[in-house]
């Protein structure tokens, strides 16, 4: 069957790529161009480790048909840092411990970037509500509530 | 596996090719059918998807309300006029979830899934679909008993009446991760009153059957009565009957039947 061409801007670079009819978003970013930070987890949904960006909204790309992004905009943790600097959440993730295995981080950075990107006040209670569709077996979720109330405190632009 | 995707700009024409292929599955949000490829489920060979902007419509200025197929949990929580339906979308997935998951999707969504399809039978929603003999609405009901046939139909709008007060609409989701989780009962009740009593009263559950059901014993019980202790207290204890809920990881069929009546009294005395 044909490939079907896909172009859309990730991480502020337009890319164009092959896909096969049915691939999701996940595989297209990890196989076909070789952005490995978003994890494959549960393909189900339900951990959270596959969130990106698409046009600024949260999205897991496990089940996001590839498709679905022509023309759009999508953002990862790979596009967060800011040159040889890390981003503030990232930074606030390794001042206050929040990474243990490490496997969650990618799909948490992320939708911590969604809340402080709409609301950069939050309150503990919405920095709760923001992740609760990530899971972690590591950390017991403290760590990773403290760094994103730091960062939303002293954070930088961007 | 390779799938065929088949994309059209006309609602007409993604029907028909819906209807025409018994191996197509319309694609929403993909919380459903991405989920199912990802499985592995070889019986869906073409994914049929629709850009018609009346999909993601929202008609919430009148005292009928109407969402299109295609809104998202997200775009109904940025609705203010939709303030009674809050609670139910809030209850839904994650943030990322409620970004992709759409109103039409939930009506297919399996135990312990599909909330607010428990809160649309409460309010007798009328679902607006298309299959090959054109347009029609049907009742909630009617298409969650046939929900296995409809798979050939496309759902173009779900429609309700707005409740008379926010206390006449009330709201609950039973599950064992909070704020989100799969639902161990749902329960939702739409409880009309004129002259001190009610009428008309709609009680619907979630994960108490196969599909989402009304309890109707229940609704028995509080028709034509005031919402007192005693009424409370008789339509707790008819809560079960015509239930016939499932075990599975988040509850056992017999968990089920204890709380039911326990969470019906709180949703009906207004408790937390």
């Amino acid at each position: 069957m044909a490939k079907i061409p896909l172009q859309f801007r990730h991480n502020g670079r337009d890319v164009a790529i092959f896909v096969d009819g049915g691939t999701n978003l996940l595989v297209a970013l990890r196989e076909l161009i070789g952005d490995m930070t978003p994890k494959f987890g549960c393909g189900q949904g339900g951990c959270g480790t596959c969130s990106v960006l698409i046009d600024g909204e949260l999205h897991l790309s496990c089940l996001t048909l590839a498709e679905i992004v022509s023309g759009r905009s999508v953002e990862t943790l790979d596009g967060m840092k800011q040159g040889p600097n890390l981003h503030p959440l990232q930074r606030a993730f390794a001042d206050n411990f929040a990474a243990q295995c490490g496997y969650c981080t990618p799909g948490m950075l992320m939708a911590a970037k969604a809340l402080l990107d709409r609301n950069p006040w939050p309150s503990r209670a919405e920095v709760v509500e923001a992740i609760s569709g990530n899971i972690c077996r590591c950390t017991g979720y403290e760590p990773i509530i403290n760094a994103i109330l730091a960062a939303s405190g002293g954070r930088a632009s961007g | 596996m390779t799938l065929t995707v088949k994309t059209f700009s006309s609602l007409d024409e993604a029907a028909a090719a819906l209807s025409s292929d018994r191996r197509a599955r319309y694609l929403g949000g993909g919380t459903l059918v991405m989920r199912a490829l990802n499985e592995g489920d070889v019986s869906i060979s073409t994914v049929v998807r629709a850009n018609d902007q009346a999909l993601t419509r929202i008609d919430a200025s009148g005292p009928r309300i109407t969402l299109g197929a295609g809104v998202t949990f997200a775009k109904i929580l940025a609705e203010r006029d939709l303030g009674f339906l809050h609670a139910p979308a809030r209850s839904i997935g994650g943030p990322a979830v409620r970004n992709m998951g759409t109103v039409g999707g939930n009506l297919f969504a399996q135990n312990p899934y599909g909330d607010f399809t428990v809160a649309l039978l409460a309010l007798d929603a009328t679902v607006a679909v298309q299959g090959t003999f054109g347009a029609r609405d049907i009742g909630i009901e009617e298409l969650l008993q046939s929900r296995e046939r409809q798979a050939g139909a496309l759902v173009l709008s779900v429609s309700c009446t707005r409740p008379a007060s926010a206390d006449a609409f009330r709201y609950r989701k039973v599950s064992r991760i909070k704020p989100k989780g799969g639902s161990v009962i749902t329960l939702a009740a739409h409880l009309p009153i004129g002259g001190g009593r009610i009428a008309g009263a709609r009680i619907a559950l979630g994960s108490m059957a196969p599909t989402q059901i009304r309890a109707r014993a229940a609704e028995r019980a509080l028709e034509g009565c005031s919402l007192d202790g005693t009424t409370i207290a008789a339509a707790a204890a008819a809560a079960t009957e015509g239930t016939s809920p499932s075990d599975n990881a988040l509850g056992s069929a017999w968990y089920r039947c204890q709380i039911v009546g326990v969470h019906l009294r709180r949703l009906l005395s207004g408790q937390e």
